[in-house]
């Protein structure tokens, strides 16, 4: 039953890809078919087919791999997941259709279609979300940790003083992280000033204040000053009316203070040379 | 008139996904720099009371037009456990969970309104207004 279903879809394709098309061209809210050029909606539903057809004839191994190719072509090509299981079930629907109209299947063998129909298309759909979630969770933890190695790194900018440039959103991960590069870096670099820079962290609130008040005094206890720096206007305010108290702090606008500080702090200070 | 768009509130990102939609709308409003911060800040304490204390629940923002004034209200619902003595939590420096105790009194400070109401055992409903001047 399965070759012969196989060998219909195969004599018919031309008839079944165009029919396809047209239902998936009539779903609204995607654009992704719709701005296809011909020639690549031709290729990708040739493509889609064989997978459809593919799952019928080859071994099981032989499909995998195609099934991979193919998931990975429409997750670039920016396909929703919703979008090709409707594509698969629009298959099978014009398939069964034409087969009931042109009575292969008929009264005496359709429970036995039924069946077979829907083990072959349970498998595809069950995979396919399977191959779009394992793409998802790659992404994801390749992002992750693409994050983290930006997330907090300690710059010995002169002798005894040290920067960490923190940019973006906060979190109870990422403070941690922020605290032990803080103290590592301290003690690898013999850093007696350290100034942590928040000009690229968007909001601060009482947990980031938090976060920086714990690192700061984390810091004094493995003999380091820490100073705050990069206090954007708004961000003065927000704190001033939230009720943080950074008294202990030594804070300034941009860090290009907090360096002319930090070196007078270690006794240096920066002079132009005269010819 | 309102026109309203929310953010569940499950997980710690969500809260950034919360003060985004505050962010935008705020600026869409016409709210300065200042204000901006002040709104994305206070949905930042709200969502993370929510996370931290009653684990799920949603942030809602709202733009309003009252007497040709407009604004931004945050709703921030959940239904955890509820707040045993609004007058403690309303105090600078009391915390629970080891923090610096600023949240709620901050907020009331960032925005115009402030308005909390808890049912012990069944949640809290805070709404915050901040008015365009």
């Amino acid at each position: 039953m399965n070759k012969q279903m196989a060998q219909y879809i195969q004599g018919n394709l031309t008839e079944i890809i165009s029919q396809w098309q047209k239902k998936m061209k009539n779903e609204e809210n995607e654009r992704s078919f719709q701005m296809m050029s011909e020639e690549l909606m031709t290729q990708t539903s040739h493509e889609f087919a064989e997978l459809m057809i593919s799952n019928l004839l080859e071994s099981h191994q032989a499909y995998e791999s195609r099934l991979n190719d193919f998931s990975e072509k429409v997750v670039r090509l920016g396909w929703s997941i919703t979008f090709v299981t409707k594509a698969i079930t629009h298959f099978a629907e014009i398939i069964y259709e034409n087969m009931t109209q042109e009575e292969i299947i008929h009264e005496g063998n359709i429970a036995a279609y039924v069946k077979e129909f829907s083990n072959w298309i349970v498998p595809i759909r069950e995979s396919t979300i399977q191959a779009y979630s394992k793409t998802w969770e790659r992404t994801v933890s390749l992002q992750k940790i693409a994050l983290q190695e930006l997330s907090a790194s300690l710059i010995p900018v002169f002798e005894k003083v040290s920067v960490m440039p923190l940019v973006g959103t906060i979190d109870t991960e990422r403070a941690k992280l922020i605290m032990e590069n803080l103290l590592e870096g301290v003690v690898k670099h013999r850093a007696e000033v350290v100034l942590l820079d928040i000009t690229g962290v968007p909001v601060v609130d009482t947990m980031v204040a938090h976060h920086i008040i714990q690192a700061a005094d984390a810091v004094r206890l493995v003999g380091a000053k820490c100073m705050l720096v990069g206090i954007r206007p708004e961000i003065a305010q927000t704190i001033v009316t939230l009720g943080i108290n950074l008294n202990d702090f030594t804070t300034t606008s941009t860090l290009q203070r907090g360096v002319e500080q930090a070196l007078a702090w270690t006794n240096r200070k920066i002079v132009e040379v005269e010819d | 008139m309102s026109d309203q768009s929310s953010v569940e509130i499950l997980t710690e990102w969500d809260i950034v996904a919360a003060r985004q939609l505050g962010r935008n709308v705020a600026k869409e409003l016409g709210f300065g720099t200042v204000d901006q911060a002040r709104i994305t800040t206070a949905i930042s304490e709200l969502a993370r009371n929510i996370y931290l204390y009653a684990g799920k629940g949603r942030i809602e923002i709202q733009q309003l037009t009252e007497n040709g004034m407009k604004g931004i209200l945050i709703i921030a619902a959940d239904s955890g456990p509820g707040i045993p003595d609004i007058r403690k939590v309303m105090e600078d420096g009391f915390t629970t969970s080891g923090g610096l105790g600023a949240g709620l009194p901050g907020v009331k400070r960032l925005m115009d309104d402030f308005k909390i109401e808890t049912i012990l055992g069944e949640g809290t409903d805070i709404r915050a207004t901040k008015w365009l001047r």
